[in-house]
């Protein structure tokens, strides 16, 4: 039973390295509206304010909401890459985060020698590392590519070798950023399978995603995230009746989903 | 594995997005170990809280240990790939420079080449690694900015990475050592059977020191530069190049010897290596510093070990 709540979440990050702090200042919040200062007086960016939910298995949550409404940050936050400033998370489950297409990886060093280290930051023996190798290259597909630098790799390339390598371990809680979608046709059609097969797999899916059609398809709950906060959090049809335009939410709305 | 209640038949949906025509070497074949209990973050304010917290990232480093030895390795590889003699050149350059070294010195400091080139050349193999790794922890979160970005990983792995490739390093300069020795029929003391204890003195040292410098220079990038100069003047001040018994009789050499952490902990690698006895002063100043380092080093890392990730 996998479980991930998140309680009264915020996260600032700080504004160190800026020599024209005023400037800055004013750009910032002629922006955005949402710069702050810490106890200490330090300026700070307030990605995400008070954001507190839960989520159970079965549970497959969408994020909807402008650039720089939070989206990333939060799923960061949820696979415990940024600690919190204050609240807490508490995350009971394994988890994968496909986050971008790098993936952590090491440009310099072959596509094979980040396969073995990301199976031994996995725990992995030797026989599973081996076999870890053999899964990742079948595919990705990059054949002699593995033995050459990252990167030496066409971008389209590192996205099917991050892709392969991220979707080779299966998790029970599974947060996705939207750039899993993106690549050429013929890997994305082998690309989707196997990501059903782990969205499928998966107890607790997070998906965060600009598109309405594929929050639509994939979740039962979408939270619509705005300045860092949570603007509204409910089904999909009622989320994006709020969120979309009129007309473009009858035309979500009218295509084919036949479950719903 | 729970299966997952489908109340929105997402399945279906699923389906129909991409009918799975059996694609070859698509199946997932490994799961994830679930976690033995759940994770809980929090923004741990107390100290006693952040304390534990780093004491947890130690423990989960520990247990990472094979993931830190590859990455080490593989930096050494990644820095010689495609040259002929590979790490090899460390060992060479390192030869090279305390047999050119060794010469002119011994006729500057008019010695006995006999006692000064084995002396030299313990002292710039230490020194080497002493510089490198000041140099290297200073960057050793920044350096590994996108894997603290990517996911969830204990810092202090970053922090023993760069221990183990500085020691592969220093693996690679004592050949130099062992070579001088035999040339010059040096013969090491008993007490050189303390090295064992010294070298994981050096090794938590380095590791602690770091753990310190990779925080305070993630936080506040002026510092790299500063450290590399005081590290520079420490090498000129300390005896590393010239033997502390030039300043036996003089009153400065309490301070640059006595109370020298540099030199006590060269001293007591160095003393019997070359002959000497034991040296209890030299092993308390070594221990006192170390003490001091690691307390310094843990207070600031408990402290900061959260913001890290925000800082790089």
């Amino acid at each position: 039973m996998a479980r991930l709540d998140i309680e009264n979440v915020s996260i600032a990050f700080p504004l160190y390295h800026g020599e024209s702090r005023s400037l800055k200042k004013t750009v910032f919040s002629a922006a955005s509206g949402r710069l702050g200062q810490d106890r200490k007086q330090r300026l700070v960016v307030e990605a995400l304010r008070n954001i507190s939910f839960s989520l159970r298995s079965g549970d497959r949550l969408g994020f909807i909401g402008s650039n720089g409404a939070g989206k990333t940050t939060l799923l960061r936050t949820m696979a415990g890459i940024y600690e919190p400033v204050c609240g807490a998370i508490t995350i009971d489950g394994a988890v994968t985060a496909l986050l971008d297409p790098g993936q952590g990886m090491n440009f310099e060093m072959t596509g094979r020698e980040n396969i073995r280290l990301r199976g031994l930051f996995n725990g992995f023996n030797e026989s599973q590392i081996k076999q870890l190798q053999a899964d990742v290259a079948a595919f990705a597909g990059l054949d002699q590519f593995l033995e050459l630098p990252v990167r030496t790799y066409s971008s389209g390339m590192v996205v099917r070798l991050g892709f392969a390598m991220a979707t080779a371990v299966k998790p029970q809680i599974l947060l996705m950023d939207e750039w899993i979608l993106a690549g050429d046709a013929a890997f994305l059609d082998k690309a989707r399978h196997r990501l059903e097969t782990m969205v499928r797999g998966a107890e607790i899916l997070v998906l965060s995603s600009h598109s309405a059609d594929i929050i639509m398809q994939w979740c039962n709950r979408v939270i619509w995230m705005d300045n860092g906060q949570i603007r509204a959090d409910g089904t999909p049809e009622e989320v994006l009746a709020a969120y979309l335009p009129p007309e473009q939410f009858a035309t979500v709305k009218g295509a084919p989903i036949p479950a719903a | 594995m729970v299966e997952a209640p489908d109340p929105f038949g997402y399945r279906d949906a699923m389906n129909m997005i991409a009918p799975g025509k059996g694609n070859a070497g698509v199946e997932i074949s490994h799961t994830a170990a679930p976690s033995k209990r759940p994770i809980v973050i929090t923004g741990a304010r107390g100290w006693q809280a952040q304390f534990a917290n780093a004491v947890e990232d130690m423990r989960e480093t520990a247990q990472l240990w094979r993931l830190a030895w590859t990455l080490s390795w593989l930096d050494i590889r990644l820095r010689y790939r495609g040259s002929l003699l590979g790490p090899f050149w460390l060992t060479l350059s390192t030869a090279v420079m305390i047999g050119a070294m060794g010469f002119l010195y011994a006729r500057l400091f008019h010695t006995d080449l006999h006692v000064y080139l084995p002396f030299l050349s313990t002292s710039l193999v230490l020194w080497s690694a002493l510089s490198g790794l000041t140099g290297d922890g200073c960057t050793c979160f920044t350096q590994s900015e996108s894997m603290l970005r990517a996911m969830r990983m204990p810092l202090c792995l970053h922090a023993a990475r760069v221990v183990i490739r500085n020691f592969l390093i220093f693996l690679h300069n004592t050949p130099v050592i062992i070579v001088v020795f035999w040339l010059m029929h040096t013969v090491p003391s008993l007490a050189a059977l303390t090295m064992v204890p010294a070298l994981m003195l050096w090794m938590a040292d380095a590791f602690f020191v770091c753990l310190l410098l990779g925080v305070i220079c993630a936080r506040f990038r002026d510092i790299p530069p500063i450290i590399g100069s005081i590290i520079q003047i420490a090498f000129y001040v300390s005896p590393v190049i010239w033997s502390p018994a030039i300043l036996a009789h003089r009153g400065i050499g309490t301070v640059l010897i006595t109370w020298n952490p540099f030199f006590a902990l060269l001293d007591i690698i160095r003393g019997p290596l070359l002959g000497g006895s034991f040296t209890p002063s030299s092993w308390g100043v070594a221990l006192g510093y170390s003490a001091i380092l690691i307390m310094v080093s843990m207070v600031i890392f408990s402290r900061a070990r959260a913001r890290v990730t925000y800082w790089v």
